[in-house]
């Protein structure tokens, strides 16, 4: 049977996901997000595992780094050639990796440190995110064979068909050192195991691990491409982190606010909000941003230069556990996963539905 | 008998044995097919008058009655149809163009039976909303493109001028003067008790509904009938007609029998005038002259009120949508070929204009590949028959939608399609006092209140089954739906996977 390649069809999964971020600022090797994942083994399916880390490349730290998926090498020096007409490449490289037999079938897997060239900013009149974002969003869709996995700064996310355990061990992740890490296993339903169909999903500084299957897909993902995002995997993941991206990059919205779009309070609610500023604002964005609310079960941490957002949909029909010790702040979609991090983690909580958790690095510390 | 006899269309079948000849068929039917008979002693009747509106049936205390269709037909012919024999046999006689009246009653497709729901299974769980909450209200607006913030960061929460309603179904246009007082006293106050809309229609509104006004949209059509600053000023949103699915590219024709009374005075014409509304608006012969209107109408208004543009679905309708989203209006309504109407010309309402189902897929695409669906709100009406047509239109990408023919089924019409005669035994379509005080409004709001309830119970249910808690993560979400029996073609259009895909 010719199965169809991802993104042609759309791939429900349920999923385990992990966080922990260290609110000094203090960096911590790869090791102990590859811990949590192992008590969630069961979680996952070995059709997909990903990591994220930020704070990962302090010595570009002023480039973009894009990680790519290249089928063969000529697609590989096709995508160049389209970089270099946009970029100016400080860096190329391969991403180091390890051989092991949980890991196969691996495409070409490269990495690039890059600054977007001034005359083409100028001429497109685009601010340089923006520039990024649609650099990316032309590679994934109209570069034969390439594909964009991670294109923010100083952070980078590291993923591949297996279990995430097996995932962070092929990528060395041991050898990074990153302020905060995310991580996900994936139990897809049917998948042809597609590389860039595993988490998280990331656009420029964003990343996302999402569990769930949401049930508003759909509705949001034709939303958003009126705004020059196209979805081409078709997973939910893909479809939150643009939302995520649209609403506070584009529309300026805060991490609290956005979370009340895509996990808005009932009506009812709404209409019991003693505080009338906060009833006003949540019945505005509820009525300008209809087709961003997300239905169906989900749990996503949100990761992003200097911080995490770890949040449940409304009804919170998909498990995530919240804990701490010292400044080190932990989610989970189980409580083992945060005792495999740290066993005397404290404060252990699960936060209610449409509840945001935000945590930031404590201001003043130097990323 | 002469060329022209055409065997009635319906026989009254009298159970001889259980006629008590209480003579109540007699006084129900306005169109005088029954009769006592003296000398046989026994009640006859004139089958050539019978409409099958069934006032007969339901109130014969014995049940001795029912009608059935005649088999005394023309020999069969695929291709000349009986109907369309009998048509040139009236047509030859009268020399007149034929009317017709409701919606297109001929096996056209109807694509929301080809279309099939979607339900959660094993990764996404189903959700019961009878334990959890389940949300169905909608706001039809424009909704502005970027979030703004006063100095001191704080989001302004301004917006243009919506209409929330409660459930995403409001009762469409039908004039005072199609219908009766007690159908628009009906309608008003179901709409108003279930907090969503109804349409006056182009006939103005009467005064004492006035106090419904929330849950009023005024229609300001070509022929301009009972409009008046009070009347903009009344309703919530106003809703300028420029055409109907049942009659697109023509206008309509209120007979003079019907402008009496209070229908005169709330259409602001003489008496037994016939009420002609123009074909076009003659103010609007392009886009421009629409912005025009929409201008002047919430100017007259103060950009209080939305505007909303309705207009039948015919060919080019995603082009004329795209001008309409980017001409002022707030709201576009779509009609589609089987919408109904009190009286159209049949050759019109049987062979102009495009299905509803089809037209709202490429509407609601058009103008998403255009980057201005949020210009806008999208109505679509035009056959939306039940709780399922409803949940079919919004994951097809409506706001919400209009329904007359099911709000008037629930007021007790039978579908008989003569409303163009004036004489509706069930008090609807009609002016006579006699006719129009069979229609309670008490009973009849009530019965519209039971339906919508209903309804929203069903949507709830299906909007659970698909692990979906509030409406708004419906709208547009064609991944719900599935295609049946149809061409690839027809997919494409409707955007949506065949079966099993």
């Amino acid at each position: 049977m010719n199965m169809e390649r991802e993104g042609q069809v759309r791939i429900p999964s349920g999923c385990a996901i992990a966080a922990l971020i260290s609110r000094e600022g203090r960096m911590m090797s790869g090791e102990t997000i590859i811990r949590a994942m192992k008590p969630m083994h069961e979680r996952s399916n070995g059709l997909g595992g990903g990591f994220a880390g930020y704070g990962i490349y302090p010595e570009y730290r002023e480039f973009y780094a894009l990680h790519l998926f290249f089928d063969d090498h000529a697609a590989r020096r096709e995508c160049e050639v389209f970089l270099k007409e946009y970029f100016e490449i400080v860096k190329s490289e391969i991403i180091p990796t390890r051989k092991i037999p949980e890991i196969t079938d691996e495409p070409v897997i490269w990495r690039y440190f890059l600054a977007p060239l001034k005359s083409m900013l100028f001429n497109l009149q685009l601010d340089e995110k923006e520039f990024v974002a649609h650099a990316v969003m032309k590679i994934n869709t109209q570069i034969r064979g390439s594909y964009v996995f991670s294109s923010g700064k100083n952070m980078g996310a590291f993923k591949a068909v297996g279990y995430p355990e097996d995932v962070g061990l092929f990528y060395n992740l041991e050898e990074y050192e990153g302020y905060s890490w995310t991580a996900h296993g994936r139990y897809p339903t049917n998948t042809p195991g597609w590389w860039g169909g595993a988490h998280p999903f990331t656009l420029l500084d964003y990343s996302v691990v999402h569990n769930g299957e949401i049930s508003s897909y759909d509705a949001n993902r034709r939303y958003i491409e009126m705004f020059g995002y196209k979805c081409t995997l078709q997973t939910d993941t893909e479809v939150i982190t643009y939302i995520l991206d649209y609403l506070v990059r584009v529309q300026g919205l805060t991490l609290n606010e956005a979370a009340n779009v895509i996990a808005a309070p009932f009506w009812s609610t709404i209409a019991g909000e003693k505080n009338r500023e906060a009833a006003e604002r949540h019945a505005y964005l509820r009525t300008i941003f209809p087709s961003l609310l997300i239905t169906g079960p989900f749990s996503i941490v949100l990761g992003f230069t200097g911080g995490l957002m770890a949040l449940n949909d409304r009804l919170k029909l998909r498990s995530m556990v919240v804990g701490e010790k010292d400044d080190r702040v932990f989610i989970a979609s189980e409580e083992a996963a945060i005792r495999a991090m740290c066993a005397d983690a404290e404060n252990i909580y699960s936060p209610a539905g449409g509840e945001p958790v935000i945590v930031r690095v404590n201001e003043g510390v130097q990323l | 008998m002469s060329v022209d006899f055409i065997y009635p269309e319906f026989e009254v079948i009298r159970n001889e044995d259980r006629c008590i000849a209480c003579r109540v068929c007699e006084r129900q039917c306005a169109n005088e097919v029954h009769f006592f008979s003296p000398e046989r002693g026994k009640m006859m009747s004139d089958e050539a008058k019978c409409v099958d509106c069934q006032r007969c049936v339901s109130l014969c205390p014995t049940r001795a009655l029912k009608i059935v269709k005649s088999d005394c037909a023309l020999r069969e012919n695929a291709n000349w149809q009986n109907n369309t024999i009998k048509e040139i046999y009236k047509q030859a006689s009268s020399g007149g163009v034929l009317l017709s009246s409701m919606g297109n009653p001929n096996p056209l497709p109807v694509y929301w039976d080809r279309i099939l729901i979607n339900a959660s299974q094993v990764t996404n769980p189903p959700i019961d909303p009878l334990r959890e909450p389940m949300e169905t209200k909608v706001s039809l607006g424009k909704k502005p493109k970027k979030i703004t913030r006063d100095e001191s960061g704080r989001i302004v929460c301004s917006l243009s001028p919506q209409i929330d309603l409660q459930m995403p179904v409001m009762f469409s246009a039908m004039s005072y003067g199609s219908i009766s007082y007690n159908a628009h006293a009906s309608l008003a106050r179901a709409a108003t008790e279930l907090g969503i809309r109804y349409n006056t229609g182009e006939g103005g509104l009467h005064e004492d509904f006035y106090q419904y006004g929330k849950n009023t949209i005024v229609q300001v059509a070509s022929g301009r009938f009972g409009v008046h600053e009070a009347y903009l000023e009344a309703g919530s949103a106003i809703e300028i007609k420029m055409g109907q699915g049942a009659k697109p590219g023509i206008g309509g024709h209120l007979p003079g029998m019907k402008i009496v009374g209070d229908v005169s005075r709330t259409r602001m014409i003489p008496e037994g005038c016939d009420a002609i509304s123009p074909a076009p608006h003659h103010d609007i012969y392009s886009i421009e002259d629409l912005r025009q209107l929409v201008f002047s109408l919430k100017e007259a208004t103060e950009y209080r009120k939305p505007v909303i543009v309705k207009v039948a679905a015919v060919h080019n309708i995603a082009a004329i949508a795209s001008g309409i989203a980017r001409s002022g209006a707030d709201i576009i309504a779509i009609d589609g070929f089987r919408g109904g109407t009190g009286a159209a010309p049949t050759r019109i309402r049987d062979n102009v204009g495009i299905p509803i189902e089809l037209a709202l897929a490429s509407v609601d695409q058009h103008l998403r590949d255009e980057g201005i669906r949020d210009n806008v709100s999208l109505v679509v009406g035009g056959s939306i028959r039940s709780a399922a047509d409803v949940v079919k239109a919004i994951a097809l990408g409506a706001d919400a939608v209009y329904i007359a023919t099911a709000a008037l089924l629930a007021l007790g019409c039978h579908l008989c399609r003569t409303c163009q005669s004036g004489k509706c035994n069930w008090g609807i379509a009609t002016q006579r006092p006699d006719l129009v005080k069979r229609l309670n409004p008490d009973i009849g709001s009530q019965r519209l209140v039971n339906l919508m309830t209903a309804w929203r119970h069903e949507i709830m249910e299906l909007m659970g089954g698909m692990g979906i808690n509030s409406i708004e993560a419906l709208k547009g979400n064609r991944l719900m739906l599935r295609g049946v029996n149809m061409t690839e073609k027809e997919l494409e259009i409707l955007g949506i996977s065949h079966a099993g895909a």
